[in-house]
């Protein structure tokens, strides 16, 4: 089954030569009760679900690799009997919980808006895609399950047993993003159906949703990320503590393991995210236009390097000859597919997704940069970097990585743009008909807001609990690990 | 019942299930509404802890169930529906976020104050999800693109009542529920208030739901003819049996069995509702015309029936855990040592299966365009990732003991 006849299919059925008339539209409402409104406030509901999914994206990092970085730190102390790692890993499970929780809800209004906001694309496509999210509630179910076991779990389950309840966790967090994602990859590359006057036919769900290329670097690119982000913002914790001058045992074991998670990932990721541009160039050429701004077809592409989009071409950026080209496949003159190919209006908002490209790239570099930094250190001299810039620089990384993290989806999903489903529906033919988004949009804002400031306080209470590298249950273990020296057991005041 | 009625069962299973465990999860959270005894607050967070996340999990699997096998009944509910539904999301998130919260608080006056957001959340929500179903009883809800009329979709008799209703029934199921865990934990004080608000819950509710009857035959007139047919009847007068008998358990204090009956109460009016209204989902709609294509339903039948699987047992593993009160406060153990391993440590094999794994991923990930090549690539430099922060982790960490 070739890839490309199938693209090429589809970038016929794209260019559909008559536009609607009103007329059109009328006849059609009256056969499909689905077919597009009007509606004055698109763009706000877009908004609104950007917003949605800002917020709950970077919690399924902590979702994704957080209940890994816990069961690392139990293994630890399972290994050695050092109760430092218990220490540990028991704070963070009460971390995993309340940011487990803040999931759990962000991630339902994101269920909720599929209905509210695009009722035309559930209705046309919900039971091409809809099994995915099915599924991904079995994975959700598991999280929620084990989650409680394993935090209410502590000192009343005998450790090995513990242990091994944190182990699904792990496992649902990796089948909850491959579910999610093929439903986005379909979104981005659909397959295994047909469209009849509106209507879909001949649907394959388990084609569509798990036998789709696209899947696969999307889903790698973003369990690397997640990664990346747990790891980023939870070292740049303790190196703010380490800034601070809590230097103690704890706060380096806990700046130590989800660094070097990091620090592991952080130049895969540039490796995993050339693979996905490739994917990118082969399956959505106008997307890979847009990332760069490339508005006629050549051969030997450039890439510009910052500068802005005018329209025709890219202005005031600094140009990098034929890297495009490699880019896309490797090859420094090949021919790369201008925008010019499609349509004015199917062509994406390029500067949007040019700079959300260029910032996650950006971003991408510096933070491996800094695990590089880490990794030949420790290699090295089997210690951590003793300089300030150091650490501040980690403390930065954090909130950066989340940055490249909204980029990187900024890109993808404007980078689709004006199709929700690509290629064969339109944003504007999914929306709802129902008045009052910026209503909502509003109410929206205000209560995400509140959440924000509620997570932030909840982790400073948690963080500001004082330390108790108190041993395991029974008081045995320092004795029998060297452990904790006194003077190390820094209270964070 | 045909393949395309089969997801629909499904839904109403996990209907039942988010009345029954999620509706007194809401419930619990009613009884903290202006308590003045701490305690009392207490139990009630204990006993939802480690349960509520996987109770609201089932509003999300009806949902996901419904937009696959019925996509435009979906689509007609949630955009015609949209001012309840969308505040019942934000009530969730209301709630969810005082829960995480709650762990957090120390001070008198920030646990009254995220006690209350969490309260009247917890009565938000229950109270537009059943306005939004009362919406889809009465039927107005007609297919399409928000078709209905977005106020009287749920400002409406009907939908006030299944609100109350559902409001009522999970403060009343919460009781029963709290004075059975107060009862396991041997707490007289608890076990006597929650029984006494059980007591009262079920008058009230039972007398909200007659209520609700007559509005409902007043209101909507194909519901009315539907449930005061046959099969319908029978589930409601069984609901009421059941909900007679259980005030009845509770007065004996028996509150492990009213747990199960009251649920069975629950469940019948959900099944009374399901027969009433059958064979139609929305007007004009038909189950059978609202149904995807039978690869989607077979496809979604088959993969709950595997999900099951895996999620069945672990339910009751969890529950088995909370109702034998091994997560009370009193169960924490402390004879819990681990056996000692001596710290062998093995960085160096480990390293070296990430080195090896480095070198094969990264060129066959880098250099063909994909097939089956590209993807040992892929899978080797998860491999490394996986391996590499496991050896030099666990070396890391180690190496700063000394």
């Amino acid at each position: 089954m070739g890839n490309d006849d199938l693209g090429t299919l589809r970038r016929f059925a794209r260019r559909r030569p008559i536009r609607r008339t009103n007329v059109t539209v009328l006849v059609l409402a009256a056969a499909a009760p689905f077919a597009p409104v009007d509606q004055e406030y698109l763009f706000e509901a877009r908004q609104m679900q950007a917003l949605s999914f800002a917020v709950h994206i970077p919690l399924v990092c902590f979702g994704i690799a957080f209940p890994a970085f816990v069961l690392f730190m139990e293994g630890l102390w399972l290994r050695t009997g050092d109760p430092v790692y218990r220490t540990i890993a028991k704070r963070w499970s009460k971390v995993m919980l309340a940011l487990f929780a803040v999931g759990v809800v962000t991630g339902t209004i994101l269920s909720f808006e599929l209905g509210l906001l695009w009722p035309s694309f559930m209705a046309t496509f919900g039971e091409v895609f809809g099994l995915g999210f099915t599924l991904e509630g079995f994975s959700f179910f598991v999280e929620a399950i084990f989650i409680a076991i394993y935090v209410y779990g502590w000192d009343r389950l005998s450790p090995r047993a513990h242990f091994a309840t944190g182990v699904p966790v792990a496992i649902a967090g990796f089948t909850g993003s491959l579910m999610v994602i093929s439903v986005n990859a379909w979104m981005n590359n659909p397959s295994g159906f047909a469209l009849e006057g509106g209507r879909v036919t001949d649907v394959e769900p388990l084609a569509a949703l798990f036998g789709n290329d696209y899947l696969w670097h999307e889903l790698v690119h973003m369990y690397l990320a997640a990664y990346i982000v747990a790891g980023f913002l939870t070292a740049g914790v303790y190196a703010w503590a380490w800034l601070r001058g809590r230097r103690g045992r704890y706060e380096r074991v806990a700046l130590v393991v989800p660094l070097t998670v990091a620090a592991v990932a952080s130049p895969v990721q540039i490796v995993v995210g050339d693979w996905a541009a490739r994917e990118v160039a082969r399956e959505q050429p106008v997307k890979l236009a847009a990332l760069e701004g490339l508005h006629e077809t050549e051969e030997g592409a450039p890439v510009h390097l910052l500068g802005w989009y005018d329209g025709e071409e890219v202005r005031y950026g600094i140009e990098l000859p034929q890297l495009l080209s490699l880019l896309a496949s490797h090859d420094p003159g090949a021919r790369v597919e201008g925008l010019e190919e499609v349509p004015a209006d199917e062509r994406p908002p390029v500067n949007v997704v040019r700079v959300a490209f260029q910032t996650m790239v950006g971003i991408g570099f510096a933070l491996a940069a800094i695990s590089l930094v880490y990794l030949v250190v420790w290699l090295r001299r089997r210690r951590l970097p003793r300089s300030r810039w150091f650490y501040r620089a980690l403390v930065a990384a954090g909130p950066l990585s989340v940055v490249a993290l909204v980029a990187g989806w900024v890109t993808t999903e404007v980078g689709r743009q004006p199709w929700v489903v690509y290629g064969h529906m339109r944003t504007e033919e999914a929306v709802t008909g129902a008045d009052g988004i910026p209503v909502g949009y509003a109410s929206l804002v205000l209560v995400y807001a509140g959440l924000l400031i509620a997570v932030a306080w909840i982790l400073r209470r948690l963080a500001r609990a004082p330390v108790e590298v108190a041993a395991g249950p029974r008081g045995v273990a320092p004795l029998l690990s060297g452990g904790t020296r006194p003077d190390e057991r820094e209270l964070p005041e | 019942m045909t393949l395309a009625e089969a997801p629909l069962v499904l839904m109403l299973i996990g209907l039942t299930a988010y009345a029954v465990l999620g509706g007194a999860d809401f419930g619990a959270a009613f009884w903290q509404l202006g308590g003045r005894s701490r305690a009392r607050r207490d139990h009630a967070y204990e006993a939802m802890g480690p349960v509520w996340e996987a109770n609201h999990v089932w509003l999300v699997f009806v949902l996901t169930v419904c937009w696959t096998a019925y996509p435009e009944a979906f689509a007609s509910i949630f955009s015609t529906l949209t001012i309840p539904l969308f505040v019942a999301g934000l009530g969730i998130v209301l709630r969810g976020t005082a829960y995480a919260v709650h762990a957090g608080t120390a001070r008198e006056i920030e646990r009254r104050s995220v006690d209350a957001v969490f309260s009247l959340s917890s009565i938000l929500t229950p109270f537009a999800l059943g306005a939004a179903i009362g919406g889809i009883a009465s039927g107005r809800v007609p297919v399409g693109n928000a078709e209905g009329d977005l106020l009287t979709s749920w400002v409406n008799p009907t939908s006030f009542a299944v609100g109350v209703v559902a409001v009522v029934t999970g403060a009343y199921l919460a009781a029963v529920y709290l004075a059975g865990d107060a009862a396991r934990a041997g707490r007289d004080d608890l076990v006597a208030a929650f029984r006494m608000r059980a007591l009262a819950a079920g008058a009230v509710a039972g007398a909200t739901a007659l209520t609700g009857l007559v509005v409902v035959s007043l209101d909507a007139e194909r519901l009315r003819d539907g449930l005061f047919g046959p099969p319908a009847l029978l589930a409601v007068i069984g609901s009421g049996v059941a909900g007679l008998g259980t005030l009845e358990l509770v007065r004996r204090r028996r509150f492990e069995a009213a747990r199960y009956l009251a649920s069975a109460a629950v469940a019948a009016i959900v099944v009374g509702w399901a027969l009433a209204q059958r064979p139609e989902l929305l007007p004009g709609l038909t189950v059978e015309e609202a149904a995807a294509g039978r690869p989607t339903l077979l496809a979604t039948v088959v993969g709950v029936a595997l999900g099951a699987l895996v999620v069945v047992p672990s339910l009751v593993l969890l529950f088995g855990l909370v109702l034998r009160g091994r997560f009370d406060r009193e169960a924490a153990r402390t004879g819990m040592e681990r056996r000692s391993i001596a710290a062998t440590s093995r960085p160096r094999p480990l390293l070296g299966a990430a080195l090896l794994a480095l070198a094969v991923g990264l060129p066959l990930t880098v250099l063909p365009a994909g097939g089956p090549v590209q993807a040992v690539g892929v899978v080797a430099l998860l491999a490394f990732v996986a391996l590499g922060s496991v050896a030099l982790g666990s070396a890391a960490a180690r190496a700063d003991a000394g």
